[in-house]
């Protein structure tokens, strides 16, 4: 008699066994009560059920691959630093691009995994909830890999060691604290917009392809290694968010003004977040494989323009802030980083004035701006270093009520105006860097009006030791702040004369010399 | 209007309230077309401070790092507060001046647009 074998389920059923078959509905409390969030931002949902998981990964696969990723990273790892990686890379310069990274990436990777877990708990459908969870999952081992990967920098160079510290109180970290902040503070909707697809598509393209190309141009391995397997993650991030927003939209027709909205809002939060990264690319990378405004141009422009006509057939339009970020694309990178090389006493990282092959670079690399707008500034700050008066300026900055980004953005149209724009909410003035910014705090100020900005806080008092009068005759704002931030003095300063620098070159000496 | 709506009342004093500054009131001060200083900078100073000590102390701590510092004609210079042009009165306090909490004061020195023209 022959054996009857059972079939194996094929993929579609066992994702449905181990997705929607482990929810039910309540019985002795309402659903609507078990799951307040999902109805309070407007959002109208009528059949959890069509949520199509464009993946359809069940928790048996997702153990299978990424254990399987891992021991390559680990090995990878492991190999780097048992070779002295750290010693491998163009120039200690490329140092303080991981410094930056490990002090915001990192941290932000963590708050995506509190944010899917909270989603998880409050989106009412099996389907996404289970996505939900498997994000969260994926952004703990991005925060873990990640400083592992840069841990064994942090053996032989300065300034690495307090990044969880100095996450909620450095003045350039704040904003990808807010992003997050503002984020995991809106409905489980909003936050799916504003993580799912802003973050993952705009942020992590950007971040995880190109600036991680220039990680391995540079000779690092571990971040290569880290970026690239964080990156087959984000890409299914990306359709989770892209897979939640067609949802909303196909739901029902009220639902398209409030998403277009989230569209605009968060593309814009997005784009001000790049601007550092766009600075590590142009400035921070010895050996650049390509530019910040090519990367924009192929990520945001190409490839994202490309998602809004996918999504016009639900009558979603282009973010309203498109054209300004194409307008601004030539500018953000060149004032970020003269904005970092003014403050040499309050970042864990150095800064430097690029060398004049760096500088011809970049005059090809933006031939309409560079020449006529950052390169005589460079070279005259590199003359008064020469002559020993390095620029340190010591003044508090303002910053934007939405973004938090320090104003340093010109107004559109004219590079040499500064945008300001204003709002007065409750009788009390608030400051933004952008009509976008503008406009998304006008329509949520209650929002916005207990923003976290740093120097504000310092001159409120609360980054002093605890009964400091700020009253006092010789109070003066800011005294306290390398404690406050923990931030080693050895990290502090201009790149040429600092100790990475010295240890660099000496334990390269060894390895090349009797 | 907002779209957000909430499941209770939400009513938050803003963090920057003037009352959070023990007497004192916030300033921002941009010199226009010298954007190398990247920024206006922030004070908390009293209501009562003389305008002359924001000049004489504060602006020029900041910005005589720049070349054009020295050569401002003090006569020529074009004052806003936000985007409403002001004059100050340079003996007056910054309460009489009109200058209220997170007023940005803004001032152009025409014919000194920053380093080789490029207003920084």
């Amino acid at each position: 008699m022959d054996m009857k074998v059972a079939k194996k389920l094929g993929l579609k059923e066992r994702y449905s066994l181990m997705t929607r078959d482990l929810a039910w509905d309540t019985t002795y409390q309402p659903m609507d009560k078990v799951f307040p969030q999902t109805t309070y931002e407007g959002i109208k949902i009528h059949d959890w059920d069509k949520w199509e998981d464009p993946f359809r990964l069940t928790m048996d696969a997702y153990w299978k691959y990424q254990a399987e990723k891992e021991r390559k990273l680990y090995a990878i790892l492991d190999g780097f630093n048992q070779n002295n990686g750290h010693l491998s890379v163009t120039d200690a310069r490329y140092i303080n691009v991981l410094k930056l990274f490990l002090g915001s990436t990192p941290p932000l990777e963590l708050m995506a995994a509190r944010g899917f877990s909270m989603m998880g708990r409050q989106m009412n459908g099996a389907g996404p909830r289970v996505a939900c969870q498997m994000q969260a999952v994926d952004e703990y081992r991005h925060f873990q890999t990640q400083i592992h990967s840069i841990s064994n920098y942090n053996k032989y160079y300065n300034g690495m060691d307090e990044f969880a510290h100095q996450q909620s109180r450095m003045w350039y970290l704040s904003d990808g604290k807010s992003f997050f902040d503002d984020a995991i503070t809106a409905g489980p909707f909003e936050f799916m917009v504003a993580i799912g697809f802003a973050f993952e598509y705009v942020l992590t393209n950007i971040l995880f392809v190109p600036f991680i190309s220039g990680a391995a141009y540079n000779g690092d391995m571990a971040a290569m290694t880290v970026g690239f397997s964080a990156q087959s993650d984000e890409a299914r991030h990306m359709t989770l968010g892209l897979e939640c927003i067609k949802f909303m939209l196909e739901q029902d027709p009220d639902n398209l003004p409030i998403v277009q909205r989230w569209i605009d809002k968060w593309t814009w939060r997005g784009t001000r977040k790049l601007a550092s990264v766009g600075m590590m690319m142009d400035y921070m990378l010895p050996k650049r494989i390509m530019s910040f405004k090519e990367a924009w141009e192929m990520y945001v422009e190409e490839n994202g323009g490309a998602l809004f006509k996918d999504l016009a057939r639900y009558g979603i339009t282009i973010p309203k802030c498109f054209g300004q970020t194409i307008e601004e694309k030539e500018h953000v990178t060149h004032q970020s980083w003269i904005g970092f090389y003014m403050k040499p006493q309050a970042t864990p990282f150095h800064t430097w004035i690029p060398t004049s092959d760096e500088m011809d670079w970049l005059s090809e690399k933006y031939p309409n701006t560079f020449d006529k707008y950052y390169r005589p500034v460079l070279e005259h700050l590199d003359a008064q270093e020469k002559a020993g008066n390095r620029f340190d300026n010591k003044t508090a900055p303002m910053n934007c009520q939405v973004c938090v980004s320090t104003m340093k953005f010109n107004e559109p149209g004219d590079p040499l105006e500064m945008c300001f724009r204003e709002s007065i909410y409750k009788g009390e003035k608030f400051h933004t860097c952008s009509d976008h910014c503008k406009e998304i705090f006008d329509n949520e100020p209650e929002k916005y009006i207990q923003t976290f900005i740093s120097s504000h806080q310092v001159l409120q008092g609360n980054c002093e030791p605890e009964g400091t009068d700020v009253n006092a005759a010789d109070f003066k704002p800011g005294q306290n702040m390398l404690d406050y931030w923990k931030l080693d003095k050895r990290a502090l300063g201009d790149f040429n004369g600092s100790e990475d620098q010295k240890n660099f070159a000496a334990w390269r000496e060894q390895a090349t010399k009797n | 209007m907002t779209m957000l709506k909430t499941l209770a009342p939400y009513e938050v004093k803003s963090r920057d309230a003037v009352e959070n500054y023990k007497g004192r009131q916030l300033l921002y001060v941009n010199w226009e077309r010298h954007r190398m200083f990247s920024r206006p900078f922030v004070l908390a100073l009293p209501p009562e401070t003389p305008f002359s000590v924001i000049i004489d102390q504060y602006m020029t701590d900041c910005f005589s790092y720049h070349p054009d510092w020295k050569q401002i004609d003090w006569n020529t210079v074009v004052w806003q507060n936000g985007n409403t042009p002001f004059t100050p009165d340079r003996n007056k306090s910054l309460k009489e001046n009109g200058i209220g909490h997170k007023d940005l004061i803004r001032f152009r020195t025409p014919g000194l647009d920053g380093i080789a023209g490029t207003g920084y």
